[in-house]
């Protein structure tokens, strides 16, 4: 899948800040790919329509900033179950970000409108590329 | 599609209903019976014996989208229509969503309107009254004397009102909730009361389980009813759901007011319980005043206007 895709490649150049390595070399291929993509469809981006994330359920590459845009006439939030995470309450348009580090499920709802579920999934970053 | 009828519960010995009506809704209650007595405007003029009062609920001041972009202005018609009651109120309740965004000047604005009725008005909140940080804003203006989130109760002609808060600490998942914190300060505060009390329950999110597919239902509301199953006439007053449903069970009667800002899909109709945009001639209508006649089109939502029987 093409976001998948994406998704990776940009763990990938997040993660050599640490990656010390093979830094150089990453960033240097990687950057325009990113450059060209980020602007309109962002790596990890779920959109909040009719009551309901979109994607409900979304996996990415450890290193991921995620970004949630309310498109409902009502506003709503963003709560992490395990409370690591919590939005204001957005407004219509509004966005939230948050970057994932750590691989795990991260499972979240809107506390305004708790039937709201959805999970963010973060993979390790990309076996050959992890940080040894 | 999940019919709200389905759940054993309301089936019994029950009238199940739902009508389009009002802006407010006038409560008589005469010989320790609550009668809705329909539409203000209509209902005014009704010959009532003891305690009359008035719900309003989901004003929603600052909304400006296209279901209706001056819900600041429908509340003040709703105001209108208050005030041109020939039978004034003794009071008012508000059963949340006083405001869209918890912004001060939304809480500003309404406050400027409502109290134009000059009607002393008992509040609970909605969802979107605590969406500041701190939740500071709502209980400062109205939640003054209440306990934990802001319920209270007090009593009026021998009636036991109780307002609750089911909008905090809600549960991934879940529904409208209470907690245990309220749920024994609701034991406490019944306790002593006689049985022939009549007993008043408002709260925004509907206490009984109207569509939990869109999260109408308070997770923990049957407690109420089983600590308040002893009392002969209980009335359960909630909002949210921006239409009028009512239920009779029993010695219980359940009901949801309309919004003075917009209405909300009958459960199921839609993909989602947003706001529901209707033509711009017909959204007064909505918002109760000439409708009453409106009849949802199946017999198990028939209107349906019928004091509480015992």
């Amino acid at each position: 899948m093409r976001t998948t895709l994406r998704n990776a490649v940009i763990a990938a150049s997040l993660g050599a800040a640490t990656a010390t390595l093979v830094a150089p070399f990453l960033t240097a291929i990687i950057l325009p790919v990113s450059a060209q993509n980020a602007a309109q469809d962002a790596p990890g981006a779920v959109g909040i329509d009719n009551f309901t994330f979109n994607p409900q359920k979304l996996t990415v590459k450890a290193g991921t900033t995620v970004t949630w845009t309310n498109k409902d006439d009502i506003p709503h939030t963003i709560a992490a179950v395990s409370k690591q995470f919590k939005s204001k309450a957005l407004d219509t348009g509004d966005a939230y970000s948050f970057t994932f580090t750590t691989p795990g499920a991260y499972e979240y709802f809107c506390s305004l409108h708790p039937h709201m579920t959805g999970t963010i999934v973060v993979e390790a970053a990309t076996g050959s590329n992890a940080a040894q | 599609m999940r019919d709200f009828n389905d759940d054993g519960l309301s089936r019994r010995k029950v009238l199940e209903c739902m009508t389009w009506v009002g802006t407010g809704v006038l409560w008589g209650i005469a010989g320790g019976v609550p009668h809705s007595l329909g539409l203000i405007g209509e209902a005014a003029a009704a010959e009532t014996r003891g305690l009359t009062f008035l719900q309003i609920s989901d004003s929603h001041v600052g909304f400006d989208k296209p279901a209706n972009p001056n819900a600041l202005g429908t509340l003040e018609e709703a105001v209108g229509r208050i005030n041109a009651m020939p039978v004034k109120p003794s009071f008012m309740i508000h059963t949340g969503d006083i405001s869209h965004l918890s912004k001060v000047s939304e809480f500003d604005d309404a406050d400027r309107i409502i109290s134009q009725t000059r009607l002393d008005v008992h509040y609970v909140p909605g969802e979107h009254d605590f969406l500041d940080e701190e939740r500071k804003l709502y209980r400062e203006r109205y939640g003054r004397g209440s306990k934990g989130a802001g319920w209270y109760s007090f009593d009026a002609n021998g009636v036991h009102f109780i307002g609750l808060v089911n909008v905090v600490d809600l549960k991934a998942g879940g529904l409208g909730n209470l907690g245990s914190e309220q749920l024994a300060w609701l034991e406490a505060d019944v306790k002593d009361r006689a049985a022939s009390t009549p007993i008043v329950v408002f709260a925004h999110i509907p206490l009984w389980t109207v569509y939990p597919e869109w999260g109408w239902g308070t997770e923990d509301g049957g407690r109420v009813l089983e600590l308040l199953k002893r009392f002969g006439s209980l009335t359960v007053l909630n909002g949210h759901i921006h239409q009028v449903m009512q239920k009779v069970e029993g010695n219980v009667t359940f009901h949801t007011a309309r919004s003075t800002a917009f209405p909300q899909p009958v459960p199921g109709t839609a993909p989602s319980p947003g706001p529901m945009k209707v033509a711009d001639d017909k959204l007064r209508s909505f918002l109760g005043i000439a409708s009453i006649n409106f009849v949802q089109g199946k017999e198990r939502l028939a209107i349906i206007d019928t004091p509480l029987q015992g």
